[in-house]
């Protein structure tokens, strides 16, 4: 075969891999806009400040200890502890669900039937404020995340591939362990919303509040629901994007990179922001491996942007989301 | 007046029996408007009971604190003998209180069988994850309450539209549908917002003839609001008028019809 094929492969293959982390970031997004309404800029923030606190937790680091110190005049910085990774991730899952228990309830429980923008306005300043807070709470440096999750190359897949194409393909074992959480992720949550109590009690909520209310469905206790499991999904993205690249603040802006994704797969479609993923990692790859070349490259900054605005013309209800009919 | 004795037959025959709620001197206020004032009456189980009156006399208001969405400022309702804590809208529909609206409230983006299915919800006691894998008592407990859907829209004749997304019916069928997601919950109490408003005669007698089936055949007590007078006094075996907030009768559908003060306030009566 063709050395450029075999690599184009490759090139697909990881863009495959990409792909599957801008979903995770994306899920978030779709699950609280789902049962809300609300598109949650702070998502990305969220991801960050979850792998900051896994971070902070799992070396029994003492939360707010610059802000102590600094009142206070002591030298503390440590519990002494060392948590194991799973204790780690079970402990910042807690924190994550009494921030959403705290965001609904100093937030969004009183901007219920507000518009839209309001709705996006007040996730902007969660976002800076979390920002911050997570800055005070941990310090603002970058950090390394290791949870034990496996990571460098796969030898198995570099050997298999070079008795094949006598060229060994370069897959990262960290993006390998992503994409099948990511795929173990998505049936948990489209089993989720579509079989149990709380799914349909969550697409109730989404639809029509009167009506939800009605049939005897909690409002609050499904918000704070939907919020805790957007941070969960946030936690997994955090941890392998921490993994990956350190736990630092540009991690934030990966929220940035789910928004094509979003456009391309529906807003509301948890399978959509799957494939939407796939589809803006494999084409930026694959674009820059057969387009850049010719001309100058640097296009995977902007490929999914355009793609998305290609979309927003033509197809704005995305690829799975739902159709807007107005009736006149 | 009826009488107060705990149980009795109506003329066709069907039990009526002790009293299911009861508001003791309600009043309830919008900032300086009062929508509901000082008013008293009684459901009994497995009557129809009417609350009737001209726009603007407070029915639906009336109909919102019985479901909770409303608190009145003053005043008492018992629920089964049981003095009513002040509980939100989602806790009363847990009590066994179902009710449908004025300008419907469905989930639009569901099919008519999942928005039958979501009045079961408060039915559902699985946990979490054999909901998720439909394994284990979820599985029995979803196909019970399959069952239960299903009877309920037969019974209805809603068949046909089951698998339709509610959002393409009509807005006769949507009142069905709405009707079908309150009785599915098996309510103690069924609460209708004008279940005719709107409609065209067929429609209306459509409505009318589901109304008295679910009340014969399953024994369900209703509460419901019109303004079409013509359609209450053949439906109800008692009503109640409102005029301006106030209860201007009470009593069978010809006590009602004869008393002179709802004459008026449907007639008009000159001021001079």
């Amino acid at each position: 075969m063709p050395e450029q094929v075999v690599f184009g492969m490759e090139v697909f293959l990881n863009g495959l891999m990409a792909g599957v982390l801008y979903a995770l970031v994306a899920l978030g997004f779709v699950l609280i806009y789902k049962a809300s309404g609300i598109f949650n800029y702070a998502q990305g923030v969220m991801a960050l400040f979850s792998a900051m606190t896994l971070v902070g937790v799992m070396n029994g680091q003492v939360p707010f200890s610059h802000l102590i110190n600094a009142i206070f005049g002591t030298e503390i910085h440590h519990f002494g502890w060392h948590l194991p990774a799973l204790a780690g991730i079970l402990l910042t899952m807690g924190i994550m669900v009494i921030l959403a228990w705290l965001v609904q309830k100093v937030i969004f429980k009183h901007l219920v039937n507000q518009a839209p923008i309001i709705l996006f306005m007040a996730t902007i300043g969660l976002a800076y404020f979390m920002e911050g807070f997570g800055d005070l709470m941990w310090g603002g440096e970058i950090k390394k995340l290791d949870v034990g999750i496996p990571q460098g190359i796969n030898l198995w897949i570099d050997e298999t591939t070079f008795n094949i194409f006598d060229y060994g393909f370069f897959i990262d074992n960290l993006d390998i362990f992503a994409t099948v959480v990511a795929i173990f992720l998505v049936f948990a949550l489209v089993a989720f919303a579509q079989y149990t109590k709380q799914g349909r009690a969550m697409r109730a909520v989404a639809d029509d509040h009167q009506a939800a209310l009605s049939v005897g469905v909690s409002l609050n206790f499904i918000w704070v629901m939907v919020w805790s499991l957007a941070g969960f999904v946030a936690l997994i993205a955090g941890i392998m994007w921490g993994t990956k690249s350190g736990v630092q603040f540009s991690l934030s802006l990966i929220a940035l990179k789910a928004l094509p994704v979003l456009m391309l797969g529906g807003f509301t479609s948890i399978p959509g922001a799957i494939v939407g993923g796939l589809i803006i990692g494999v084409g930026e790859k694959m674009f820059e491996f057969l387009v850049g070349p010719l001309i100058g490259g640097a296009t995977e900054n902007w490929f999914a942007y355009v793609l998305a605005l290609l979309f927003l013309v033509f197809r704005p209800q995305g690829l799975f989301g739902e159709k807007i009919i107005e009736r006149v | 007046m009826l009488d107060q004795a705990e149980a009795y037959l109506t003329a066709d025959g069907r039990q009526i029996g002790p009293v299911v709620m009861e508001m003791k001197n309600i009043t309830l206020r919008f900032g300086g408007v009062e929508a509901i004032k000082d008013i008293s009456f009684d459901i009994r189980e497995g009557e129809i009971r009417a609350i009737i009156g001209p726009n603007g006399a407070g029915k639906s208001s009336m109909l919102n604190v019985i479901s909770g969405f409303y608190v009145p400022q003053e005043g008492e309702v018992f629920y089964k003998g049981e003095p009513r804590a002040h509980m939100k809208p989602y806790e009363v529909a847990r009590q066994g209180i179902a009710r449908t609206f004025q300008n419907i409230a469905l989930f639009e983006g569901m099919s008519v069988l999942d928005n039958v299915m979501t009045g079961r919800l408060i039915h559902m006691k699985a946990n979490l994850f054999s909901q998720a894998l439909w394994r284990g008592k979820a599985e029995h407990e979803e196909i019970a309450n399959r069952e239960v859907a299903e009877k309920i829209i037969d019974f209805l004749e809603i068949q046909a539209i089951r698998k339709t997304s509610v959002s393409r019916l009509p807005y006769g069928l949507k009142k069905r549908v709405e009707l079908a997601r309150a009785l599915v919950a098996e309510p103690s109490l069924l609460l209708l917002d004008e279940p005719m408003a709107g409609m065209n005669v067929e429609e209306k007698e459509d409505m009318s003839r589901f109304i008295l089936d679910v009340n014969d055949e399953f024994g369900t007590t209703i509460a419901l609001i019109e303004h079409d007078m013509g359609v209450v006094m053949d439906l109800s075996d008692r009503v109640v008028v409102m005029d301006y907030g106030k209860k201007i009768g009470d009593g069978t559908p010809d006590e009602v019809r004869n008393n002179q003060d709802v004459i008026d306030a449907y007639l008009g009566v000159s001021h001079d």
